[in-house]
């Protein structure tokens, strides 16, 4: 009984693999399909065959490159979130601040991130810095918006008992706004972890040296299109592991909700 | 114990008056129960004495030791209020955690308190996987906890089954036993089991009726002669 038991927790543990693994073998299926039937020639569209060759033969050269990609997007995160947060608190306790910030709020989403890129890269160089500021620029809308959200929604009945505990306005945003403002942040954040790749990515096409963005305009240029492809496929693996790590992290921190449902659920 | 009385207390609500010149006292050690219809302005009333009324009212508010009463006061609401990413034991303390005094002794004291309530056992629970009746338990091992004189509950057991509702009370009588009790309840039932002195707050304009004073200690028994024929008397002064 007790061995049917631990198969069944096996069981459960690994299933949630089953869907993934399932998807992307009949995309490679789908894929190779449609190269067969539609004899594309190798420049337009290789098959998953030869990008799996080029994946492997320029392993070290694509790893290096993702490394410098999930650099900026990690950097972009933390530092837009730390910035959505920061605006999300000016906003709640200050007044003035929400007529002067609102507008920079809205402005920074409503401009595309493509149309500042030129800028990005001629302010900060075409190094690291430039496609963080790319990445930060997308980040920070959700997260400052989504927390904003979160702390101007605080339960009064929770606010009203501080009150009557002589909770000082500090204790009061770290014990309970700020405790019961994250699911809202959370959601800001699943959308922030889901975007970040495509500022740095952006950043990379527009001037850089370095990533995977840089080195799939450079295998392009050089019709190395599988390598362009496998490049495309690790840049998919990595934007996929950055967002489960980040929900993975977030459903931990909110075990208290019960209707916390990540998309692995 | 204190005694705590507010006078000409007034409230107004988005520029209408709910009451004007109201006078109340709260008996020291007993329990006043304020009953009247949805909308009058009891927990109005109980917000002004709690200090949570910022301009919308206002009141002479005055304790027997001549001492402020902000400050001297828990709150129990009607929703348990107990925040769902703290534990059973977090929440019991959190008003030391608040004020940033919490140590060692409180945790013993509020392990203690939960044992009244009887969740020694569940005190590394989340309220998530908690009861309606376990949660107003841990509410109450949390108004205990801040052992203040005067206690302000705001219809704390309604949301509750009548069982669960009848336990909870004479649990809440035995273990605020000295304390200085507000009860603001819809329940003619509930006030007459529970309080000393029962306050009917009603009328146009709105005005307090005349305290009624059941007799015996509480929690009476609610098939106690005496009981039910005040409850008619109540209800009477409820639909004037």
């Amino acid at each position: 009984m007790q061995s049917s038991d631990n198969d069944t927790i096996t069981n459960s543990q690994w299933r949630w693999l089953v869907r993934p693994i399932t998807l992307a073998i009949g995309f490679i299926v789908l894929w190779q399909l449609v190269t067969w039937v539609t004899q594309a020639p190798v420049y337009i569209l290789p098959g998953p065959g030869k990008v799996l060759d080029s994946l492997f033969n320029n392993l070290g050269l694509i790893l290096g490159h993702a490394g410098t990609t999930a650099l900026e997007i990690v950097l972009g995160l933390i530092i837009g979130t730390l910035l959505g947060i920061a605006s999300a608190l000016c906003l709640t306790y200050f007044q003035p601040a929400r007529h002067w910030l609102l507008p920079v709020l809205v402005v920074s989403q409503s401009l595309p991130v493509f149309a500042l890129a030129p800028v990005l890269v001629l302010w900060f160089g075409y190094g690291l810095a430039s496609k963080v500021a790319m990445a930060v620029l997308i980040i920070y809308f959700p997260v400052a918006a989504a927390c904003y959200d979160g702390l101007r929604h605080t339960n009064a009945g929770w606010l009203d008992l501080a009150r009557t505990m002589n909770a000082s306005k500090i204790a009061t945003l770290r014990q309970i706004r700020f405790p019961a403002a994250l699911p809202a942040l959370a959601s800001g954040l699943r959308v922030a972890a889901a975007v970040a790749p495509i500022g740095a990515i952006v950043g990379e096409w527009v001037g850089s040296s370095r990533g995977l963005g840089y080195l799939m305009l450079h295998a392009n240029g050089r019709m190395q299109i599988d390598l362009m492809f496998a490049a495309l496929f690790v840049l998919a693996l990595l934007a996929i592991s950055i967002y489960f790590l980040i929900n993975r992290i977030l459903t931990r921190l909110l075990f208290w909700l019960p209707e916390t449902l990540s998309f692995t659920d | 114990m204190i005694s705590v009385s507010v006078k000409n207390a007034s409230v107004r609500y988005k520029n209408h008056v709910l009451f004007e010149n109201l006078d109340l006292t709260l008996p020291a050690g007993e329990w006043t129960c304020l009953l009247g219809q949805s909308g009058i302005g009891k927990s109005s009333l109980l917000r002004l004495l709690a200090g949570l009324l910022a301009s919308d009212g206002y009141g002479d508010i005055q304790c027997s030791d001549s001492q402020n009463l902000e400050s001297r006061v828990a709150y129990m609401a009607q929703t348990d209020l107990l925040m769902p990413w703290l534990s059973v034991l977090q929440n019991v303390t959190i008003g030391a955690k608040l004020r940033g005094n919490l140590d060692q002794h409180d945790i013993e004291k509020a392990k203690i308190l939960l044992d009244k309530v009887g969740l020694a056992q569940d005190s590394n629970r989340y309220p998530s996987a908690l009861s309606g009746g376990m949660r107003q338990r841990v509410a109450l091992a949390r108004t205990m906890f801040e052992d203040k004189p005067a206690i302000l509950m705001d219809e704390p057991f309604s949301a509750l089954d009548a069982i669960t509702r009848h336990r909870l009370q004479a649990l809440a009588v035995e273990l605020l036993i000295d304390k200085t009790v507000l009860l603001i309840t819809h329940d003619p039932m509930e006030a007459l089991r529970l309080g000393h002195h029962i306050r009917i707050l009603g009328g146009d304009p709105v005005q307090l009726g005349p305290a009624i004073i059941p007799q015996g200690k509480p929690p009476r028994p609610v098939d106690d002669p005496h009981v039910v024929e005040l409850q008619q008397e109540v209800w009477q002064q409820l639909a004037a």
